[in-house]
């Protein structure tokens, strides 16, 4: 009958918006469902997983040494040009060449973090660090020199 | 006791024994000027600062919580923001007709003011025929918001005033059938003894059935003919980017914004007075001890407190339906609302007539 | 230009939507002609995030050429490093160990969830609701810490290399994804609650934007767009790769091929994979991730030719090689592209909000059209 279909959808329509709005008006009473994270006040909380990938590192220990030898695998390896390794010759004692770095040079601004560097440096030298607050006024900061002041190859890396 | 109604009257016989009648009606003039505009700039804030925090917690977030204690003062900020924007006047727009648009639907928003109760013996006109007032006017925005898209010179603001217009207008019938129901069982035009037929009890609650059917075929109307979701085909901006205000930039923009709450507001005070009785206290039937506790409670907080609620209802439509299509959206007109409507004032006629409310 | 063709000659309106425009999700740019608000004629124009990605990769190593197409269909930029890595892996004659093929699977299952349920939300907001979409974000961000904790990265992750994955999965791996099935499975309810069961929704939805199954098949529609007119071509069960032949899994098809049809195929699908991840997810072989493989990878001299189901449908990669260390010719086929071009057809005679559900229906992301 049409009177009885008719009558069948609007209680059918009025039925499915208010299971709608006993949805919506169950969040709206339930506040403990927010999931809303307030950034920069809880910084100290914050939980970065350990392989974010925020920036390219050169790993330095106590002693002020670092295992990376200059053999531009990184470079290589690197899709965008982000990294430049400029090699030196430093004088042992003894009088021998050998070779180091002088500045690993890395661009910030170009890279991807597609972790492939890491994926190919044969020392593991650098590793991606879980920093993410990259944002700086001026974009030559974000060209960075990875090696430390007056560093050096750790001994009995080759 | 201090009540809104005591600082008129006293404000009233102050200027009458100060100065002659003339000047004083003419202060008084000027101050309900004043404080309308105030009310209205205080509401636009406040709603929009209510909108977005219910928003916000159904949509599992915080909302606004920067500016001020929870973020009270972010539409404050937002609106100074707005003030000192540059309102732009596009190329080959009508500048005439667009610089007047928001400030029609503007006036249009605060002429329907006038014969609300905002509580007892508080109403800045009160007309014996309030409730026809009230439906001629508010059908009068659809006026500035054709006239802010024709004005536009954009297609998207073409098509939302468009829509908008056929909208309202078909809207206007079944908001007015139902307020007419009301009507029929008060037997009275006007908002004052519209709310002092309620003294015994709601209409909501004394005319049951027909009263519950008009009361929703009258906040769906209005949802409607106030643009909102899941009606605002004239905006629309997933479809139509902002609709009629698409071109709208600065100050202008923000009256038309405003304007929109304030809408809200006073066919939430009409829903308000008509169907739960505007100020008057709740009150059931012979428990004497319990009608007398209500009447402690101000008249202005009953009135605002059921006028929240409704808003409440309507933002709660919004934030969790789609839009209609504009097709299916007559058709909910035509076909279910207009017929429901006319049925149901026969019906009200019928309760009416053989007495059957309490 | 744009003023000449503001209006034709009938005194039809031409509408720009797009290249900003809140519908299009991205920077898509569709100029449909208008009779009042029906619509005669929609015509994509596309270019306008094309960042010759293809060229790019003929730059680029065999290693170094999967990160890019990550950036081509973003939300399932697993299953497109997945397609890049098995094209080579074919190219190379090598086979991955199986813990690599049972964690690539889940991987792709996990993306495929990811992807349809940011589409959910969309698709609702496109249709005027916004609810839906923040709480779709609360189930995916779940995947997306999982991706981070594993992957290193939320989006673009370039964890599938050569020969296997790039790194072993984080020790809570499965705990987090039992959990997250967990999850989703008591708000599944609330899907059809708020959006499936909304009158309004499916009004808006249904018999919206019919595309035949003779149609899906000529404009070469795939994925759910193709399976949801009827269309079975899943190729995760017509041509399977890696472990996908020994898992158990319905292919989702409908036949009425409207809006509403492509928008239950995919929430079945959600289904689907979650029941892949659940076959898979306890039995995950011990073993290496990563085949050994050389340091410098050289193609033979060749064409190698590999097809994946995204979540958006058939993504083919085809890499000409010249025996050197990069390819001399890539071919993406991208899903997103033929299903645009169905937009069209579908949406003829109906109205602009129309036009929107169809759209969203199709899930388009931009960058997978122009690459």
């Amino acid at each position: 009958m049409f009177l009885k279909d008719y009558i069948k959808d609007v209680y059918g329509a009025v039925s499915s918006l208010l299971k709608g709005m006993r949805m919506t008006g169950y969040y709206f009473t339930h506040h403990k469902e927010i999931i809303t994270e307030q950034y920069p006040d809880n910084r100290e909380t914050l939980k970065i997983a350990d392989r974010f990938r925020g920036e390219v590192v050169l790993l330095h220990d106590e002693n002020n040494e670092h295992a990376c030898t200059g053999c531009s695998a990184c470079e290589i390896a690197c899709p965008n040009g982000t990294i430049k390794i400029i090699n030196k010759f430093d004088i042992s004692p003894e009088g021998k060449k050998k070779k180091a770095i002088d500045t690993f040079v890395y661009h910030l601004e170009l890279c991807t973090m597609c972790n492939l560097c890491i994926e190919a440096c044969p020392t593991d030298a650098i590793k991606m660090a879980q920093t993410f607050e990259h944002s700086v006024y001026d974009r030559s900061k974000l060209t960075k020199k990875l090696n430390n002041e007056g560093s050096k190859l750790r001994e009995g890396i080759e | 006791m201090l009540s809104l109604e005591n600082i008129t009257r006293i404000i009233h016989e102050w200027l009458n024994s100060h100065f002659n009648p003339a000047i004083a009606l003419d202060t008084e003039f000027v101050l309900v000027g004043v404080a309308s505009i105030t009310l209205f700039a205080l509401l636009g804030l406040s709603l929009v600062w209510m909108e977005r925090k219910v928003a916000a917690v159904m949509q599992i977030r915080l909302g606004p919580n920067r500016v001020g204690p929870k973020g009270i003062f972010q539409t404050t900020a937002d609106t100074l923001k707005l003030l000192m924007k540059e309102g732009l006047v596009p190329d080959g727009a009508d500048k005439f007709l667009f610089n007047l648009a928001p400030f029609i639907v503007m006036i249009v928003a605060m002429l329907i003011l006038a014969p609300i109760a905002f509580a007892k013996n508080f109403q800045i006109w009160d007309i014996n025929i309030g409730v026809l007032y009230l439906s001629a006017i508010s059908s009068l925005s659809v006026i500035g918001i054709l006239m802010a898209g024709w004005a536009s010179n954009s297609k998207y603001s073409l098509l939302g005033a468009m829509r908008s217009g056929a909208q309202i207008v078909s809207y206007e019938l079944s908001a007015g059938l139902s307020v007419l129901s009301i009507v029929v069982l008060t037997g009275s035009l006007s908002i004052k003894d519209i709310i002092l037929s309620q003294q015994n009890g709601w209409w909501i609650f004394k005319a049951h059935i027909p009263a519950l059917i008009s009361f929703i075929i009258f906040i769906i109307a209005v949802t409607a003919e106030t643009n909102r979701a899941p009606f605002d085909m004239a905006e629309a901006e997933s479809e139509l980017t902002a609709g009629f205000h698409t071109e709208y930039s600065g100050m202008r923009f923000a009256l038309f914004f405003l304007a929109e709450y304030i809408n809200i507001f006073i066919v939430c005070a009409i829903g308000a007075t008509l169907f739960f009785g505007g100020w008057m206290p709740l009150h059931i039937g012979s428990w004497q001890a319990f009608n007398h506790i209500m009447d402690y409670i101000p008249s202005s907080i009953w009135f605002l407190g059921k006028t929240i609620g409704l808003i409440f209802l309507i933002m709660w439509f919004r934030w969790t339906f789609p839009r209609l299509r504009i097709d299916q959206l007559l058709n909910l007109e035509w076909k279910y609302l207009l017929p429901i409507s006319m049925f149901n004032l026969l019906l009200t006629s019928l309760v009416a007539i053989m007495g059957w409310y309490f | 230009m744009i003023e000449e063709i503001g209006r034709t000659t009938e005194g039809d309106l031409i509408i720009n939507i797009g290249p900003q425009h809140p519908a299009t999700h991205g920077v898509l740019h569709l100029v449909i002609t208008l009779n009042g608000e029906t619509i005669k004629k929609v015509e994509p124009h596309l270019g306008y995030i094309h960042r010759s990605i293809e060229k790019m990769c003929e730059s680029l190593s065999y290693r170094q050429f999967i990160y890019v197409t990550s950036r081509m269909d973003y939300l399932s930029s697993h299953i497109n490093n997945h397609a890049c890595a098995l094209c080579v892996e074919k190219g190379l004659q090598i086979e991955p160990p199986q813990r690599a093929q049972y964690i690539r699977v889940i991987m792709d299952e996990l993306t495929r969830i990811a992807s349809h349920e940011l589409w959910w939300g969309a698709m609702a907001m496109d249709l005027g609701a916004f609810t839906p979409f923040f709480h779709a974000f609360r189930e995916r961000e779940t995947i997306t810490d999982i991706m981070e904790k594993t992957c290193g990265a939320r989006l673009t992750m370039n964890y599938m290399v050569p020969g296997g994955v790039m790194a072993e999965l984080h020790p809570g791996f499965q705990r987090d994804v039992e959990r997250f099935i967990q999850l989703y499975k008591s708000k599944f309810e609330e899907y059809s609650e708020l959006v499936t069961g909304n009158v309004i929704f499916q009004n808006r939805m249904k018999s919206v934007g019919v595309l035949s199954k003779e149609d899906a098949i000529s404009y070469g529609c795939s994925g759910p767009v193709g399976r949801a007119s009827g269309v079975s071509c899943d190729i995760r069960k017509l041509y399977p790769y890696d472990i996908y032949n020994k898992v158990e899994f319905d292919e989702i098809t409908e036949t009425e091929g409207d809006s509403y049809a492509r928008y239950v195929v995919r929430l079945k699908e959600i289904q689907q994979s979650i029941r892949i991840i659940e076959q898979l997810l306890g039995n995950i072989p011990e073993g290496d991730f990563q085949a050994k493989t050389k340091a410098v990878l050289k193609l033979p001299k060749g064409e190698f030719y590999q097809r994946v189901e995204t979540a958006r449908g058939e993504l083919g990669v085809y890499i000409v090689s010249e025996g050197g260390t990069t390819p001399y010719r890539i071919k993406f086929r991208s899903p997103g592209f033929s299903n645009l071009s169905a937009l069209e057809h579908m949406v003829k005679g109906l109205k602009i909000g129309d036009l929107i559900a169809a759209m969203g229906s199709l899930d388009l992301v931009i960058p997978d059209i122009d690459r």
